[in-house]
């Protein structure tokens, strides 16, 4: 093969529509934050950790599970990040994904974070900090669905947990 | 019983940002021939083949099918043919897949291939967000870069690591894979230019993160009789092993450590009898697809105690002249064709053993580890190779 000889590229794209079966355990997670707003997780009969995101069998336990426990708007920020870039067809930066511990959870439940000025990549990351305390913030308009939280924000006056 | 199994060849292809110059099947033919050359076999040697990739990577489903050709010509020759994938740990798998074809008794002479064209998607966090449940989190657009930059954040918070120890971590590996002809990232870093790249994810900047690469890697098992005739010098399998964690990772949100790999190690250790790894390894080829990680990994892998893995880097300890080098390659952090990378690990730990690995060989290697992570960090394989038959 010489140097100059052109080699082509063949192009290709993959837009293949799907639908994902929510379940009857997430249903009715999605249709507490819609109606309720309330958060609701689920305790395993065994080992009685309350487990969130709702499931319908504790994967430690292997036990199914059918109690449902309504866990609080606020919890503890237990991991975060902060993207800068973007990336193509993925939400916009800067956005905050974090996992909080919601009170009388065991554990986290992924979300955003908001409320805070995340602009400037040098001061955001002093604003965050793993053990604040957070609160949901719900939509007005819900569809029964995670984005009916919009995000979570710090807990005004109480930093700690 | 199982069967005493050893590497017998290895075959590497450059990686890089996209290999224009060879088709797919091209790419895999290329570290399949050099695997067959470094040992001096045939493709009718063969006796079974092991392929891995990860789906959808490349945007083409099944890559086995396109590839069966390449790999030794098993699809003409009507080989048996395994395909495994078990995301970032794909290639650890496979060669695992290979170990367990020949100790098991069923097959002789095996050969494992992995391969991934990263460079072949446009955008490699949208394909990876496609793997996070549908349902709670993928809409936050989480990808490998995010879930990593979280064990970065909890060190940082937990144990007191720096931007710099990372930068420190960066320039390592960025030096070494000046040494390795296969690798991607061919060019020198210093902490200074490290701490000024742009910030991806706090606190992980362009330079703790690994590129994506088009490349490929086969391995040959071979049982222990056969392995005598093919080389003088095989890389025994001493210890191997894979662990899975649970698959919410709000469950588990200790991201400073990493136990899931710490458990593995234990079990692996203890089938290879090491007792001090430090002491008793020789080299480490961890997949330190992030900065990070190759901290962490030095911890959970008994190196050292948590929390002071970057200790480890700022001593010089994992350095080529260290007590324990650790990727001397330059590691995933220059080279990431993800399938691939994890065979890749074992590869070169394997020319480590087997006195191959050129300008970037450690003197005197015996004992060589090496570890692959995925699946959002919740798999984990490691294999022990050895100069000695265990």
């Amino acid at each position: 093969m010489t140097q100059e000889e052109e080699i082509l590229i063949m192009p290709g794209a993959w837009n293949l529509p799907f639908r994902h079966t929510a379940g009857r355990f997430a249903s009715r997670f999605f249709r507490e934050l819609r109606d309720n707003k309330k958060i609701f997780g689920v305790r395993c009969p065994e080992c009685r950790r309350v487990l969130l995101p709702p499931r319908p069998f504790c994967e430690r336990c292997f036990a199914s599970i059918d109690e449902w426990v309504e866990v609080g708007n606020q919890g503890t920020l237990e991991l975060f990040t902060i993207c800068y870039v973007p990336f193509l067809g993925l939400p916009p930066p800067p956005i905050a994904t974090i996992m909080v511990k919601l009170d009388g959870a065991d554990g986290c439940l992924s979300h955003i974070l908001g409320g805070i000025d995340l602009s400037d990549v040098d001061k955001a990351p002093e604003l965050v900090k793993i053990g604040m305390r957070v609160e949901a913030v719900w939509r007005d308009e819900r569809k029964g669905e995670i984005g009916d939280i919009e995000y979570f924000r710090p807990v005004k006056s109480s930093r700690r947990a | 019983m199982a069967r005493r199994v050893a590497i017998v060849g290895v075959g590497l292809t450059k990686c890089s940002s996209h290999r224009r110059d060879v088709t797919y099947p091209e790419l895999v033919h290329e570290a399949v021939s050099a695997a067959l050359a470094d040992a001096n076999l045939k493709a009718k040697d063969i006796d079974a083949v092991v392929y891995g990739s990860m789906d959808p990577f490349d945007g083409v489903f099944a890559l086995e099918r396109w590839n069966v050709d390449a790999c030794v010509g098993a699809g003409a020759a009507n080989m048996p043919f395994l395909k495994l994938t078990t995301g970032g740990t794909t290639g650890g798998s496979t060669a695992l897949g290979g170990y367990y074809h020949v100790t098991s008794g069923m097959f002789d002479v095996v050969l494992t291939v992995a391969s991934q064209r990263v460079g072949e998607t446009l955008e490699a966090q949208l394909v990876l967000n496609t793997a996070i449940d549908p349902i709670y989190e993928r809409w936050m657009g989480g990808g490998a870069i995010t879930v990593v930059a979280n064990q970065a954040s909890s060190h940082f918070h937990y144990y007191g690591t720096t931007e710099e120890d990372l930068a420190m971590v960066a320039a390592k590996n960025y030096a070494c894979a000046l040494n390795n002809p296969y690798a991607h990232l061919q060019r020198h870093l210093t902490v200074e230019d490290a701490l000024k790249m742009r910030m991806l994810s706090w606190p992980l900047r362009l330079s703790d993160c690994c590129p994506s690469s088009d490349g490929a890697c086969a391995i040959i098992f071979a049982s222990e009789e056969r392995a005598a005739k093919i080389t003088k010098t095989p890389a025994w399998v001493r210890g191997k092993g894979q662990i899975t964690d649970n698959y919410y990772i709000g469950d588990r949100p200790w991201f400073q450590d990493w136990d899931g790999l710490t458990m593995l190690a234990q079990r692996v250790y203890k089938e290879a009898r090491i007792n001090n790894p430090l002491q008793e390894l020789d080299v480490a080829e961890l997949y330190n697809a992030f900065t990070i990680q190759e901290i962490i990994e030095c911890e959970a892998l008994g190196f050292c105690e948590p929390g002071k893995g970057a200790e480890l880097v700022r001593k010089g300890v994992t350095d080529m002249g260290g007590e324990l080098p650790v990727c001397p390659s330059g590691g995933t952090l220059c080279t990431n064709p993800i399938g691939a990378t994890g065979l890749i690990r074992i590869g070169e730990a394997a020319l480590q053993v087997m006195g191959k690995a050129d300008k970037r060989q450690v003197p005197n290697v015996k004992t060589a580890l090496g570890h692959v992570w995925g699946a959002a960090i919740g798999f984990h394989v490691l294999m022990i190779l050895d100069k000695e038959k265990p």
